[in-house]
């Protein structure tokens, strides 16, 4: 495995999605007035990264020293994070030719931010890890503050920012740690030395270091405790932004949450999966108590955020094939349901006031525009885990596992989070359907975002016919079986 | 034919009409004419469509009929339809409400007429799914499916108070349900499959039967309802308009005794032994309880809805008797009361639709100006009071004898609410129909059109028929209760026997 020239075809991918990003820069500086140019060749250049990915890869392959990783579960994981990214690129388009302020920087840094998130989910070293993660974040840092002229804007972008360095921090003195008591940075190397020593009698310092690891990672998914950014930044930035923050991201952390614990400290589940529990526990209630008193409808989708994460941890903590499964599940669902009702998010627009946030405006949308308030309410009830949408699927995917391991408390807590979060998402419906019409909106015209949206919502409804769930579902068996046999 | 698949053919042909529905563009009025005219169609044709299984369901076997299965999620859990005589008259049921349920809205709905049919239909979809579908997680999926087309019938076209009436319903409802998920996944970890047939067929450990008991039942006393959870449905039945109350009373309740059917007695036969004082005492409290609560009522539709709560407390006691009178007894009462609780809601609808109170007081003295409504409103108050020759006669009749073989102070109870039953009935009539006709606008009040009489005319004749000649009916449950009961008692020997080998093993 250690040729001198490194197998550089599982990494096709990456590697194009690179260069891309350095061209389309060019683009952007030397052809004046090319946004919009910039950003369809960057929605071209995902499309061929994700070609590139699915085609190049088959079975279970490493490269550059072990330190990259490909197999159909990183598959899985970057199709996802690519076609988020994908459609976040299409969803700004709409938004910066209406709302002005059209920069070529924003579609580069979204390919940088998704070349970050693809290294992520195939890291299998301690350095690769950090590396992705790194990229990823100093891109979605400069998103984040991406309207330079508003204060919210740069508050959001600061904030991610200085509590982003923090979580680095963290996390490269937990890689140390590991590295220092186990001699290695390798996922592969340091399992066969943790298997070599008897998960219990780990040395306390590589428990500390995988707890801080841990605590890196659980930033960037944002899963209670470490969610306080999370609802600034979603409200602060700019809605594509936030509809990007929302999916891809997330996914890549949990894909590498989830190699990280399986793969190097998979003999030390009793360690980590005590603090797994605890903060899958915590991001459920917190998610949906916490979100109950939002009025602004990007901060309540940030606290739905911090409570799905806290379902998809659910199938980590399951620690099999199985409950793997169910995070990818959930993660494709997720994805679904997100995009589509970020799309309806950015719809909200009036003629005087431009961009509207406030819960309060949706108030009668069911008068006005029937079939956007029939999207929301698709995407509310799918959220919230009403059969026979999507979204009941997402979570009895990651349940299932989890009552065959025994966890019936967890279980229940989870279950009765999510009869909470009922409340606060089916309130969207009620203001909806049930209260006096406000003033109408902006008719939304771009033919993409409409597709998008129906696409979405239709997605989430027919989820439930086998011949549309089966291709995800055994997409998702095969990539955990891929990983959980590493 | 052999192969035709006619429960997936009838629950999902409301489907179709919704697509029709959807499909109508135009001119407000036309569209809510075209809508109003393709909903009554679809729903004739769904009840036409089922009178096959009336007529070709074979009365003689406690088997499973017209069953269909097919590749769903994978892992055991598959997409499988089929009906016997607990589920199939309840089907029926639901076919045959659903067309007076889209008649009853004919002129009152004004609003969003083309959304209020595209509701129903779905409803209807999902009722009918709970009842024809043999495996336990699409159980789940209809079950719960049908919350979302309720909350927002009450929601959108219901009364003043409506929108905490649909949160209550809604977060009630799913507050049960969601127990009852953690134990199905927990049956699917223990058991390998979601198929009704092999659950039953399991037998589940003693001590884990009974939380998973108490998790069903959760859920199945929240929809049934039952004292202390009962507290959703008098606010529902009030907001919510009158087909919807209808479909309430009618369907959506028969589900919760359905489930304890289908689930709690076959699968957890030892937890439902022990645990069955624990629904003796809550049925009876709320037999009671809730017609003394029914006597102090000044809203129509409250009253009828505490009553509710009363029958339904027979059924429950009747489920838990564990003999044929006792189970046959309630499937009457549920089939009994879904055509008089239904009636009595079309009733209060109508002089609703005309003075828009549902306040006892402002009515008195109809029988002078509406005689033919009189007669009709008699005829169902009597039906629920259970006058001989009415349905709900002969189910609190079996569900009596059936109860009292087994625990004669729940006898006593439950025939305390007999007689309170006929004091607030008759107490309502009194204070609606009879009296001096004094007030101007009452008086004003046209009797029933064609229209009106026509949804009621059905009704009454099933009433009779089932009062008067209850075999048609009690042929189809027969059989599959008998095997229910065999089953039961098997287990519950089985069970027994079991313990006393334990016990003599502790001795030596």
């Amino acid at each position: 495995m250690n040729d001198i020239f490194p197998n550089l075809a599982i990494a096709y991918g990456e590697i194009f999605l690179a260069i891309a990003a350095m061209a389309l820069l060019m683009v952007g500086v030397f052809k004046k007035n090319s946004v919009n140019l910039v950003s369809w060749l960057s929605v071209a250049s995902i499309t061929v990264a994700l070609f590139l990915t699915v085609v190049s890869v088959n079975g279970t392959a490493f490269t550059f020293n072990n330190m990259f990783v490909a197999d159909s579960f990183t598959n899985f994981m970057k199709i996802l994070v690519l076609v988020a990214a994908a459609l976040a690129v299409i969803m700004s388009r709409e938004f910066f030719r209406e709302e002005g302020d059209d920069r070529f920087e924003f579609p580069v840094l979204m390919v940088l931010a998704t070349l970050g998130m693809m290294v992520m989910v195939s890291a299998n070293d301690l350095m690769t890890l950090y590396m992705g993660i790194e990229l990823q974040s100093l891109a979605l840092y400069v998103l984040a503050a991406f309207k330079r002229d508003s204060e919210r804007s740069t508050e959001a972008g600061l904030k991610y920012f200085v509590l982003g360095a923090l979580s680095s921090g963290i996390l490269l003195y937990g890689c140390s740690l590991v590295y220092g008591f186990i001699g290695s940075t390798n996922f592969n190397s340091i399992a066969t030395a943790i298997s070599g020593m008897d998960g219990s009698a780990a040395p306390i310092g590589a428990i500390i270091g995988l707890v801080f690891v841990l605590a890196g990672l659980a930033f960037k998914v944002s899963a209670v405790p470490f969610h306080m950014w999370t609802p600034d930044v979603y409200e602060g930035s700019q809605t594509p932004v936030t509809a990007f923050f929302s999916v891809a991201p997330k996914v890549a952390a949990l894909a590498l949450l989830a190699r990280t614990l399986y793969v190097p400290f998979g003999d030390m589940s009793a360690s980590w999966g005590q603090v797994v529990i605890f903060m899958a526990i915590a991001s459920m209630v917190l998610g949906s108590f916490a979100a109950i008193m939002q009025t602004n409808i990007k901060r309540l989708m940030a606290y739905s955020s911090i409570g799905h994460v806290g379902f998809a941890l659910l199938g980590i903590i399951a620690g099999n094939a199985v409950g793997l499964r169910g995070v990818m599940i959930y993660m494709a669902i997720y994805l679904l349901m997100n995009v589509g009702m970020f799309v309806c998010i950015m719809s909200m627009r009036r003629k005087e006031e431009g961009m509207v946030e406030d819960i309060g405006e949706l108030s009668g949308l069911a008068r006005n525009h029937p079939a956007m308030a029939l999207a929301i309410s698709i995407f509310m009830f799918s959220l919230a885990g009403v059969p026979p949408l999507a979204g009941f699927f997402a979570k009895w995917y990651v349940i299932v596992p989890i009552v065959t391991e025994g966890y019936y408390t967890l279980a229940t807590i989870a279950v009765l989070s999510s009869v909470v979060g009922a409340y606060y998402y089916i309130r969207i419906v009620k203001i909806m359907y049930f209260d006096e019409p406000a003033e109408e909106f902006v008719a939304q015209k771009s033919f993409p975002m409409k597709v998008i949206a129906i696409a979405a919502a239709f997605l989430v409804v027919v989820f439930v016919v086998p011949q549309v769930s089966t291709p995800v579902l055994d997409g998702a068996a095969n990539a955990a079986q891929a990983l959980s046999q590493e | 034919m052999e192969n035709f698949p006619l429960l997936s053919a009838i629950t999902f042909l409301p489907l179709l009409g919704v697509l029709i529905i959807l499909s109508i563009k135009g001119e407000e009025e036309i569209v809510a004419r075209n809508a109003k005219n393709a909903a009554l169609l679809t729903t004739i044709a769904t009840f036409l469509f089922s009178m096959v299984l009336w007529f070709s369901f074979d009365q003689t076997t406690s088997d499973f009929q017209f069953v269909k299965e097919a590749e769903w999620l994978g892992g055991g859990i598959s997409y499988k339809m089929g009906v016997d005589g607990i589920s199939v008259l309840f089907v029926l049921l639901t076919t045959f409400i659903m067309p007076l349920c889209i008649l009853c809205g004919w002129d009152t709905i004004k609003v969003r007429v083309k959304e209020y049919m595209i509701a129903f239909l779905l409803l209807e979809t999902f009722m009918l799914g709970v009842f024809c579908t043999l495996d336990m997680v699409m159980f789940y999926v209809f079950f719960e499916a049908g919350l979302i087309p309720m909350f927002l019938i009450i929601g959108v076209w219901g009364g003043n108070n409506r929108v905490y009436a649909a949160y209550k319903l809604f977060l009630y409802t799913l507050l049960g349900s969601v127990l009852m998920l953690v134990a199905m996944l927990y049956m699917y970890g223990e058991a390998g499959t979601t198929d009704i047939e092999e659950l039953m067929a399991y037998g589940f450990d003693p001590k884990a039967q009974i939380w998973l008991f108490l998790a069903f039942f959760a859920s199945f006393a929240v929809k049934v309802p039952m004292w202390p959870v009962h507290t959703w449905l008098p606010d529902a039945h009030v907001q919510a308009p009158t087909a919807g109350s209808v479909i309430l009373a009618g369907i959506l309740l028969k589900m919760g005794g359905y489930g304890f059917l289908r689930f709690s007695l076959p699968m957890f036969p030892v937890a439902s032994e022990e645990l069955a004082w624990l629904i003796y005492l809550l049925s009876c409290i709320a037999i009671v309880y809730t017609s003394l609560v029914a006597l102090r009522q000044t809203d129509m539709k409250k009253l009828i809805a505490y009553s509710s709560v009363a029958h339904m407390g027979f059924v429950t006691i009747g489920i838990f008797a564990f003999n044929v009178q006792g189970i046959e007894g309630s499937i009457v009462v549920m089939l009994a009361h879904g055509f008089v609780a239904s009636a009595l809601f079309l009733c209060v609808g109508v002089v609703y639709d005309r003075l828009h109170t549902r306040d006892i007081d402002r009515y008195g003295g109809l029988v002078h100006n509406m005689p033919k409504y009189a007669l009709v409103f008699m005829f169902f108050t009597m039906a629920s009071v259970g006058l001989p020759g009415t349905a709900n006669f002969v189910g609190e009749v079996l569900v009596l004898v059936g109860i009292f073989k087994v625990s004669t102070w729940t006898t006593f109870f439950a025939l305390t609410g007999v007689i309170l039953g006929a004091a607030y009935m008759l107490y309502l009539y009194r204070r609606v129909v009879f009296g001096e006709l004094t007030k101007d606008d009452v008086k004003a009040m046209l009797d029933m059109d064609k229209r009106e009489i026509l949804v009621f005319a059905p009704l009454i004749i099933l009433t009779l028929w089932m009062g008067v000649y209850p075999s048609t009916f009690m042929d189809f449950i027969h059989v599959s209760v008998d095997n229910l009961v065999t089953q039961h008692e098997a287990a519950m020997a089985t069970y027994h026997a079991a313990t006393e080998t334990l016990a003599q093993a502790a001795g030596n």
